[in-house]
């Protein structure tokens, strides 16, 4: 038994992603439409030639067929998936597989999320029945996060002022790479007082720590390495992924102290190791990552081993994970800025990887470390919350050393 | 012999300042205060919790632990506002104090009558039975039945002396009159009562109550000065005065009604009036309880050597001074239905489904978890595997209803579907072990922190599709063993 992974066997070689936002004009069928041609075109491929697809999408259609009708894929085979918010990273993890399997020659994996035409803003949960005893549904999103801060704050002596300060300038910084990204939700820079000023929503969480809720898709074409460069010069090649479903006992076991996800952890260790990743701080040009709420941004720079434990609220306030910085963190915005369509996210984080890796992110926010020659990119899903979630890590590069 | 074994009041946390209605109406209100049930409580809760006072002061209850409803056989629930119409009320208040499953439990919901009824069926029952009186009294806003009105809850065991449990209190004496005329009245689903003239109810009640008394005291071989305690309960106000007066007790005996402080709360009135009594009578004394109410009921007790060790854990006294007068009567409209306030935009909560709810009944009225048998760790809610060994299918119950915990970490939900914003969302870590969250209820927003000590409540998580959520909440514990760690 083990986890052995498949680095370097498999390679992205096109990528498509729509603008997200509020996209009263657009449906589902739409987004799907524009992210599958533009990543086809990209690798030079007609939607027809592909093999295999996975759909990744939270509540936005069931079955193959939510892909294959739009598509009008000829008898294809299409998996329509779902893990939560880390669902279009599903996707990719899937596709890659099949591919690495030998079953296919080439899959998509997609994924897509269309939020506004629900008539509320946030999620809307389709729970199975219940007997209404298990807090299911008794709390937002925001909420159960914002559990994370009073806890880290106790537990490594962070005066709650100070802290607002430290999640303000992650919701800063996303905004401040938003604004450098055209298709980005939110394209405007906000001043640090208009985000810790802006109206609370849990806790001590505001407006402007949470991430946006929008429409939109986002697909990458997955082939066999070594056919890579029939499709492209630059082909993203797939280092590790790595999936963690916990067992979800942090809301019942008293051992756990809302100041980690272990199940990030567990697959950062897992991922890393798979890639050959020592030091991801220095190793790493990039990393996405899943700021769906800002304490989830602070907290995950200690789970990924991009801070020290207790440490990562210094780093942040020092700048190191801006796009200036050691190690750009979320430079086309993140969830923050971005927004969050659940089941195109993971996908999306892949996308500016892929861009960026590749050379091809606007001059104004492209990282200095790509140039400086590092070439591995992380991207970090994650669904659930606080002591209960499924956690996804991938690593992506440009070289091909396996 | 058989009588009283065990006693319980309920009066929830909240009070209106009556001076609060004229400050928004203009008019009304007066003086004092009455008690409010909270937005996530209804008859059915406080019935529970009035019957988990009384199981807490049975004999046989084990330290931390749940009370032992074991030995009840037979629950009369009494209110004028039941949760539910066609379905039983009382199954909910038999399911959260866990008694017997071949235990008889039937709602008398309808009149306020029916809560001197309950008592009666309860003292007069072949088995060791309890009788539950809940009521919530309002009427439109500024009128008399809002201001005068009070709701709260009451319970009360009665057994033969043999079952193992001291009786407290013997009934001696017992009279009733009935007769038909119209005192007041509330048609179905309307929201208010009407009464007809009091003068009117003044004089039909007088010689009814005068009759009740007549015959329970005969039948105790008392006179009207040997009463100890004289309590006259009901809504009929100038009827009730005339009634102390023409009794004809010692000045002395005559117990106070509370209504200054908590109101009239109905049907359970005269069963947290005789809470009240009890929490001080001496042994020997006797009590005189009459209640007016479509006719009159007149109770005689004498109280025994066994009532001091036996009393309540929280006197109505005690909970009396423990209410809070934070609340706003805008607050208090729109938790009495007369204000809707506008609803978050979010969708609406889940309705509970009758499966599950079944399958868990014990978890989600009793709050009963799950131990390893293996390692010993609680499961909340229970589940087959354990969370630390893995071991399946190792489980037994532990019930946890009992059991104070210590708020780990919370949060304040601005943007959750409650009739109450904001939600207070705690961790709790149960002494012993065991986590679990859950809504911090009964506490505003700057109470609740880290290390806050809690006791666990049962409620109602809101209404969906017709059906009522009840489970549990935390609410602070602010005296009384289990304040500290």
């Amino acid at each position: 038994m083990g986890s052995h992974g498949i680095r370097d066997q498999v390679a992205i070689v096109g990528m498509g992603c729509t603008a997200f936002g509020e996209h009263w004009d657009k449906s589902t069928d739409d987004l799907l439409v524009e992210s599958a041609t533009a990543a086809a075109a990209a690798a030079g491929v007609g939607l027809a030639d592909i093999d295999a697809f996975w759909l990744g999408t939270m509540g936005s259609g069931v079955s193959g067929l939510t892909l294959s009708r739009p598509l009008r894929l000829p008898c294809k085979p299409v998996t329509r998936l779902e893990n939560m918010c880390a669902t279009g990273s599903e996707s990719l993890r899937n596709a890659c597989y099949a591919v690495a399997s030998g079953a296919y020659d080439s899959a998509m994996a997609i994924g897509v999320e269309k939020l506004k035409d629900s008539g509320f803003s946030g999620l809307v949960g389709s729970n199975a029945p219940g007997a209404g005893d298990d807090g299911k549904g008794e709390t937002t999103a925001p909420a159960n996060f914002s559990l994370l801060a009073p806890a880290y704050a106790a537990k490594y002596g962070v005066d709650e002022a100070e802290l607002k300060d430290v999640l303000t300038r992650i919701a800063w910084k996303n905004h401040q790479n938003g604004a450098k990204n055209p298709r980005a939700q939110f394209r405007k820079e906000v001043p640090k007082e208009t985000i810790s000023k802006s109206p609370l929503v849990a806790g001590i969480l505001g407006i402007f720590d949470c991430s946006g809720v929008s429409d939109g898709s986002a697909a990458a074409i997955v082939v066999r390495a070594e056919d890579a460069h029939r499709y492209t010069d630059r082909p993203l090649y797939v280092k590790a992924l790595s999936l963690a479903a916990g067992p979800a006992d942090g809301l019942s076991s008293p051992d756990y102290d809302f100041t980690t996800f272990p199940e990030v952890a567990a697959s950062a260790r897992d991922a890393y190791r798979q890639a050959g990743i020592t030091d991801p701080r220095a190793q790493l040009a990039l990393a996405e990552v899943h700021d769906c709420f800002t304490p989830t941004e602070l907290v995950l720079m200690e789970d990924l081993g991009f801070a020290e434990r207790g440490q990562g609220w210094k780093d942040v306030l020092s700048g190191r994970f801006d796009l200036d910085g050691d190690l750009p963190v979320n430079p086309d915005g993140g969830l923050k800025a971005f927004g969050h369509p659940i089941g195109a996210s993971g996908l999306r984080m892949m996308f500016e990887a892929w861009l960026q890796l590749r050379g091809e992110a606007p001059e104004q926010r492209a990282v200095r470390t790509v140039a400086e020659g590092r070439t591995l990119a992380l991207t970090h899903n994650l669904g659930g919350g606080p002591g209960e979630c499924v956690s996804f890590v991938s690593v992506v590069g440009t070289e091909r050393d396996a | 012999m058989r009588g009283l074994v065990g006693y319980g009041a309920y009066i929830p946390y909240y009070r209106l300042e009556r001076t609060r209605i004229a400050g928004v109406l203009g008019s009304g209100g007066g003086f004092g205060t009455r008690s409010v049930a909270a937005y996530d409580e209804d008859t059915t809760t406080m019935a529970v919790a009035a019957g988990r006072a009384v199981l807490a002061g049975l004999a046989g209850e084990g330290p931390g632990g749940p009370p032992d409803g074991a030995s009840v056989r037979q629950l009369f629930f009494a209110t004028t506002v039941p949760a539910y119409a066609d379905k039983t009320n009382a199954t909910a208040v038999h399911a959260a104090l866990r008694l017997p499953g071949d235990a008889l439990a039937v709602d008398m919901a309808g009149a306020v009558r029916s809560g001197v009824g309950a008592l009666v069926a309860a003292a007069q029952a072949p088995v060791p039975a309890m009788a539950v009186l809940a009521d919530i009294r309002t009427g439109l806003p500024g009128g008399a039945d809002e201001r005068d009105g009070g709701d709260g809850a009451a319970a009360f065991v009665f057994a033969e002396a043999d079952h193992g449990m001291p009786v407290l209190a013997e009934i001696v004496g017992q009279g009733s009159a009935t007769a038909e005329f119209l005192d007041r009245w509330r048609a179905p689903g309307s929201a208010a009562s009407r009464v007809w003239e009091e003068r009117f109810g003044e004089q039909v009640y007088g010689p009814l109550a005068e009759a009740a008394m007549a015959d329970a005291l005969k039948q105790a071989g008392l006179s009207p000065g040997q009463v100890d305690h004289l309590v006259v309960a009901g809504l009929p106000a100038r009827a009730v005065s005339r009634t102390v007066r023409a009794a004809g007790v010692r000045a002395e005996a005559i117990a106070g009604n509370r209504v200054a402080s908590i109101g009239n709360a109905g049907t359970a009135q005269p069963g947290i009036l005789l809470a009240d009594v009890l929490d001080r009578a001496g042994p020997g004394e006797t009590v005189l309880l009459v209640v007016l109410a479509d006719g009159a009921t007149a109770l005689a007790l004498r109280t025994s050597e066994a009532l001091a060790g036996h009393r309540q854990p929280q006197p109505v006294a005690a909970q009396i001074a423990a209410g809070s007068t934070a609340l706003d009567y805008a607050t208090f409209l729109s938790w009495r239905g007369f204000l809707d306030r506008e609803p978050p935009r979010r969708p609406d909560p889940d309705p509970v489904a009758a499966p599950p709810a079944q399958r868990r009944a014990d978890w989600k009225f009793g709050l009963v978890a799950a131990r390893c048998t293996r390692c010993g760790t609680r499961a909340l809610p229970p589940g087959r595997v354990c969370q630390q060994c893995h071991a399946a299918d190792e489980m037994v119950p532990e019930p946890l209803a009992g059991v104070p915990a210590t708020v780990t970490t919370y949060t304040v939900d601005r943007l959750a579907y409650t009739p109450s914003p904001p939600v207070l969302m705690v961790v709790l870590d149960f002494d012993g072990g065991g986590r679990m969250r859950c809504q911090l209820t009964d506490a505003a927003e700057d109470e609740v922190r880290i290390g806050l000590r809690a006791e666990m409540t049962f409620r109602r998580l809101g209404t969906a599709a017709g059906v009522h959520n009840y489970f549990w909440k935390a609410r602070p514990i602010r005296s009384g063993p289990g304040k500290d760690e």
